[in-house]
C-alpha cells in the first residue's frame, strides 16, 4: 500500500516500531506505554496474529485494548495472564518487551531505577530495577525513547544498570552466547540497533529530514551507519487507519514534545 | 477452631525487628487497615517485604522500618511512591531493592524449605550490589553456568488481605490477578488476614467458586474482619484506589511536617473514624475499579 501524505512523527514512530516483532515466534509481547503498545498491537493486525497481549491487566485478548479511555469498548477475553504466568513466560525467553529506560548506555544497558551514584541516597529515585535484570537476560527487549538527548543516550556508563547489555565482561561465567537479545532502539529522531561489529550501536534509518550528524551530535557514544540506511518509512493509510482504531483519544499527540508532523517543516 | 483476631490483637502478636511480608501488588489489595493499626502502635525496626504500594511509604514515614525489601514501591497511577521517593532521597530509607522475580523466587524458596533458588536473574545487574549478600553458584552439570543463589526469604509474619474468610482460615480472594499472596503465606511463620467479608462457612457446592482459594487454611493464623480494609487501594471486585485520597496523600510528602498532618486528619483516631475522615462507607464503596 502507498504510503500516507499526511501523518505525525509519532503516528511514524509508531509504525517504525511496529516492525520489532518482524522475525519473532508466537510469543507473549509486552509494550510499557502507549507507544509500544500500540505498535505492538499493530505488529499483530497486520503481519503478525500469533502475537499476544493483555489488556494491561491480567487477562490476554485477541483484539488488542485501546490505549486511553476505554469508552464504548468491550473488551473480549481469551485467556490470563496473572504477574505469576508473566514470570514464566520472562524465564521461559518466551516474550519480547518494548520497553523505555530513563538512560541507556554504549552497550545497550538501561536504567530506570535510580540518578545518581550513591545507592544509599540517590539523586532522583526512579522506578527501581522492576523486572529489567531478568528481562534482559531471559528475552528479547527493544526500547523506545521519545527524546534522543545525551541524557538518554549517555557518555560512559548508565548510573544503574537495571538491565544488561552487550558489556561481556560483567555476564556471568559461561553465560550464553545470546545472554541478551536487544530488538529495535526507536527514538524521535531514528531507528537503530546494536548489531554493528562487536555490537556497536549502528542507525538503520533516519526520520524524514533528521541528518545523521544530528542523531551523531545527541548521542553520547558513537554510532555507526548500517548498510544500506535509509529514511524510515512513512506509514501507510492501512496503518494509520488500525492507530486510530488502537488509540482513538489521540493519547500518542502527547508521546512527542510538540506533537512535531511526520515530515519536518522546510 | 476460632482464628477470628482483632486489629489490635493482631498487632500485639508481632515484635520489634520482624520481617514482614504485605501481599497486594501496588495500590492494589493492601491489608491497611492493619498497616494503619501498626502506625498506631509502638513497634518499631520492622523490615517490610513487599511488592510495595502506601504501605511501604506509610509505614516508613511513620518511623516503623529499618528496611524495605521490595519489588517496587508504586502507586501505579502515581508512579513512584511519595513517601518512599523522599525518603530515599534524603538518605533515610535502607533498601533492598530486587528484581520483581526475584522477589518472587526468594519468597517460593521459603515455602519450599531450600537456602536458594537458581536463576540467571541478577548477576550482571545492579541488584547485586544494592544487595551485597547476594552469592553466586556453579552449576553442577556440563554447563558450569553461573547462576544466582537467590537466598530464600523467610517471614516472620505475612499480612494479607482478602474478599470473603470464615474463622476456620478458609480464605477466598477475587479479582483478576492472585499476585504473590500464596507465596507470602508460604515464606510466612504466622500468617494474618484481613478481609472484605467475614462469613460463617465460605462453603460453596459450586467447585469452580474455590479456585480463589490462594491458600490452606493450616497456614492462616489470624483472621480480621476488616471491610473496606483496603481502603485507599484497590479491593477487587469490592472498590477502586481512592485516586483523590492517595494524590492529598502524594501532596503531603511535598509539605512541612506533612505526615504528621496526614496521619492526625485520617490515621491516628482509628478505623471507624479513618473510614469517616475519608468520606464514608458509602464513598469508598463507590469508587470505580480502574482500568489501566
Amino acid at each position: 500500500m502507498a504510503p500516507a501524505k499526511d501523518f505525525t512523527l509519532s503516528e511514524l514512530v509508531i509504525a517504525a516500531a511496529s516492525e520489532a516483532w518482524r522475525d519473532d515466534n508466537e510469543l507473549l509481547v509486552t509494550g510499557i506505554g502507549p507507544v509500544p503498545r500500540i505498535a505492538a498491537g499493530l505488529a499483530k493486525l497486520t503481519y503478525h496474529p500469533g502475537l499476544q497481549m493483555t489488556d494491561g491487566e491480567a487477562w490476554l485478548t485477541e483484539d488488542p485494548v485501546p490505549v486511553g479511555p476505554r469508552g464504548d469498548y468491550k473488551a473480549r477475553y481469551s485467556g490470563w495472564m496473572p504477574y505469576r504466568r508473566v514470570f514464566e513466560s520472562v524465564w521461559s525467553g518466551r516474550r519480547h518487551a518494548m520497553v523505555t529506560p530513563v538512560q541507556i548506555d554504549r552497550w545497550g544497558q538501561g536504567n530506570i531505577s535510580m540518578l545518581g551514584d550513591n545507592l544509599e541516597k540517590p539523586k532522583v529515585q526512579m522506578l527501581g530495577v522492576r523486572g529489567f535484570p531478568g528481562n534482559s537476560v531471559c528475552h528479547k527487549n527493544s526500547m523506545f525513547l521519545p527524546s534522543h538527548t545525551k541524557r538518554t543516550f549517555v557518555e560512559g556508563e548508565v548510573d544503574v544498570v537495571a538491565s544488561l547489555g552487550f558489556k561481556k565482561d560483567t555476564w556471568p561465567a559461561n553465560a550464553p552466547e545470546d545472554f541478551v537479545e536487544i530488538g529495535l532502539m526507536v527514538t524521535n529522531l531514528c531507528v537503530f540497533d546494536f548489531n554493528g561489529p562487536d555490537h556497536a550501536a549502528q542507525v538503520l534509518s533516519l526520520h524524514p529530514g533528521v541528518t545523521f550528524d544530528e542523531v551523531q551530535d545527541n548521542t553520547g557514544f558513537e554510532l555507526l551507519k548500517a548498510e544500506g540506511m535509509n529514511e524510515t518509512p512513512a506509514p501507510t493509510q492501512e496503518q494509520l487507519d488500525i492507530i486510530k482504531r488502537l488509540d482513538p483519544t489521540d493519547v500518542r499527540a502527547k508521546v512527542l514534545k510538540d506533537n512535531p508532523p511526520g515530515i519536518r517543516a522546510a | 477452631m476460632n482464628k477470628e483476631m482483632s486489629l489490635k490483637s493482631v498487632v500485639a502478636e508481632l515484635r520489634d525487628g520482624m520481617t514482614i511480608g504485605v501481599g497486594g501488588w501496588g495500590p492494589r489489595r493492601k491489608p491497611m487497615a492493619l498497616i494503619r493499626e501498626i502506625m498506631r502502635s509502638d513497634l518499631k525496626d520492622l523490615t517490610i517485604v513487599a511488592f510495595g504500594g502506601p504501605e511501604v511509604g506509610m509505614l516508613a514515614a511513620a518511623g516503623k522500618l529499618a528496611s524495605a525489601k521490595y519489588g517496587f514501591v508504586s502507586l501505579d497511577f502515581i508512579p513512584i511512591e511519595p513517601y518512599f521517593r523522599k525518603m530515599r532521597q534524603d538518605g533515610t530509607l535502607k533498601v533492598q531493592e530486587l528484581d520483581e522475580g526475584l522477589l518472587y523466587l526468594g519468597l517460593r524458596a521459603a515455602g519450599n524449605n531450600t537456602p536458594f533458588a537458581p536463576t540467571r536473574v541478577g548477576p550482571g545487574s545492579a541488584v547485586m550490589k544494592m544487595n551485597p549478600e547476594l552469592k553466586t553458584i556453579r552449576s553442577p552439570y556440563g554447563d558450569q553456568e553461573e547462576l544466582l543463589a537467590m537466598p530464600a526469604i523467610h517471614l516472620d509474619a505475612a499480612l494479607i488481605h482478602v474478599s470473603r474468610a470464615d474463622r476456620t482460615g478458609n480464605t477466598l480472594t477475587f479479582g483478576p490477578d492472585p499476585f504473590f499472596d500464596e507465596f507470602f503465606a508460604r515464606a510466612a511463620k504466622k500468617v494474618y488476614v484481613t478481609t472484605e467479608e467475614l462469613v460463617d462457612s465460605v462453603a460453596s457446592e459450586n467447585p469452580e467458586d474455590m479456585k480463589a482459594n490462594l491458600f490452606e487454611p493450616y497456614l492462616v493464623t489470624g483472621v480480621v474482619d476488616a471491610p473496606l480494609g483496603a481502603h485507599p487501594t484497590t479491593s477487587h471486585y469490592s472498590y477502586g484506589w481512592d485516586a483523590s485520597h492517595l494524590k492529598e496523600y502524594a501532596a503531603s510528602a511535598k509539605e512541612d511536617n506533612g505526615w504528621q498532618t496526614f496521619f492526625d486528619k485520617y490515621i491516628a483516631d482509628g478505623e471507624e473514624s479513618y473510614r469517616d475522615a475519608v468520606g464514608g462507607d458509602d464513598h469508598i464503596r463507590a469508587l470505580p475499579i480502574p482500568t489501566i
